[in-house]
């Protein structure tokens, strides 16, 4: 009962957004740091890992493409649980968090897909094909770009957050969808290979490389959140700002 | 809440000869198919119930954002809205689906089989595509209405409407072709896919208007 109380109030703190700009800088510099360093130690890890018996070199892309792709479904999750915040509880911060996490998360959606086109075409002999996981995915990049358009089509930042919400929730429907759509249909893209019940298909040698590029790019993928959520804050205080200035400029020019 | 049904009814019919510009749009769709593919019968009787459901999906968003917007116009949205105390406005925003799907998409459907015959389908596969179309369609107006209620405010809400929407009908049209494939092919189910298509409508039937009146409740205070 205590645990359930006190968690929305320790997220209420930060709903002041000088608060999370404090936090946001002291913690800013570590985090940029460590995913500088975790990124640099996985990408001499990948460079060194051993080539594939089949794939051969090319098993590297895998080091690069299964983090995009994993971050953008935590991504789109994200501003799911952002957008139940926008909704429900009115969190001020939340919709900053959302409007900032949709563009970091299309990009890295478009990486995966590039990445992964470019991965298919020496393994599977094909730039792109509509397979099921590849087509859930391609859905996700545009919804991502749907909801950015959406949120920046309003003026009214409060009102067109509120609008991206709505449309984010509904959007959710496709994470699971594309998670599952390897088991659910045949494809070509290979089933789950690293969470699933009986350990991981792949060997430690390269799955140790893997699992450090993920952390590195989630690190980063958190730095960039952050660094955007600071900038969103800035640009509503400057908007703000120059909105007073306009009006004290206003009653002076009145008085005078 | 049949008032409500048989005002927007007739309003849609109306207003501009809604149906009737849906049912043109449609067949000129599916008449620029034939130059674009080349006249080869026997291709256009195979892709024919593809291209059937894809006409009969753009010719279903174009309508869609007249779906609030007329309303927004003249202030009864407002008044909607604020009879939510005494109607759920979910159930008032699934009766104004319902009748904007009779009035412009339902003449679709309709029209689906006339169609049919220019693309040189068999009866089978032309009754199948019209029985998935009948099911599927209420799904694309289900959706829509939360892209409609979402761009209501916008001045010009009509494209990006089109753009939220497009990508959540994707499955519509996925299980939507493959039920009517199933029909004419023997290899390919069809009792399957047809029924994953009935319970997308039925979803998207709970879905849909309770995240539609959540955008229009926002939209309006």
């Amino acid at each position: 009962m205590t645990d359930t109380a006190a968690q929305p109030t320790r997220l209420l703190d930060l709903a002041n957004p000088t608060r999370f700009l404090s936090l946001a800088g002291t913690l800013l510099p570590w985090l940029a740091g460590l995913s500088a360093l975790v990124l640099a130690a996985g990408l001499y890890m990948s460079v060194n890992a051993p080539d594939d018996y089949q794939q051969g070199m090319t098993v590297k892309i895998m080091f690069i493409h299964v983090p995009f792709a994993w971050l953008s479904m935590m991504c789109y999750t994200l501003m799911a649980a952002s957008s139940v915040g926008t909704l429900v509880w009115r969190h001020p911060l939340a919709d900053v968090s959302a409007k900032a996490a949709a563009p970091i998360g299309a990009a890295f959606t478009a990486l995966a897909l590039i990445t992964g086109s470019l991965w298919g075409k020496p393994m599977w002999g094909t730039w792109w094909v509509w397979d099921a996981r590849l087509t859930s995915v391609f859905v996700l990049f545009l919804m991502y770009l749907g909801i950015i358009a959406l949120s920046r089509a309003l003026d009214d930042p409060a009102k067109s957050a509120r609008a991206a919400a709505v449309l984010t929730l509904v959007g959710f429907i496709n994470i699971p969808i594309i998670k599952f759509s390897v088991d659910w249909w045949n494809t070509l893209h290979q089933p789950a290979s690293v969470l699933r019940a009986g350990g991981s298909a792949i060997d430690p040698t390269l799955l140790r490389p893997l699992l450090v590029m993920a952390l590195g790019f989630t690190l980063l993928f958190f730095t960039l959140h952050m660094m955007a959520m600071r900038n969103e804050i800035w640009r509503r205080r400057v908007i703000a700002m120059r909105r007073m200035a306009a009006r004290r400029a206003d009653e002076k020019g009145e008085e005078a | 809440m049949t008032a409500l049904f048989i005002r927007d009814f007739r309003l849609a019919l109306r207003a501009g000869g809604g149906a009737l510009v849906g049912i043109l749009f449609f067949l000129a769709v599916i008449a620029v198919v034939p130059f674009g593919v080349g006249p080869d019968l026997a291709l256009l009787s195979r892709i024919g119930p593809a291209m059937l459901w894809i006409g009969a999906l753009l010719a279903a968003l174009l309508g869609l954002d007249r779906l609030f917007q007329a309303d927004r116009d003249d202030g009864s949205l407002d008044l909607l809205v604020m009879a939510a105390d005494r109607h759920m406005l979910g159930v008032t925003v699934l009766v104004k689906c319902f009748a904007h799907w009779t009035a412009t998409v339902l003449p679709l459907v309709l029209a689906a089989p006339m169609l049919g015959l220019f693309m040189n389908m068999t009866p089978l596969a032309i009754g199948a595509t019209a029985l998935t179309l009948l099911v599927g369609t209420p799904a694309i107006t289900l959706i829509g209405a939360v892209g409609a209620a979402l761009a209501v405010s916008l001045p010009r809400g009509g494209l990006l409407v089109s753009v939220i929407v497009l990508p959540l009908t994707i499955p519509v049209l996925i299980f939507g072709v493959s039920a009517a494939y199933g029909a004419t092919t023997e290899s390919a189910p069809f009792l399957a896919p047809f029924l994953i298509l009935a319970a997308i409508t039925l979803f998207f039937a709970v879905i849909g208007p309770l995240a539609a009146s959540a955008a229009l409740k926002f939209s309006t205070d």
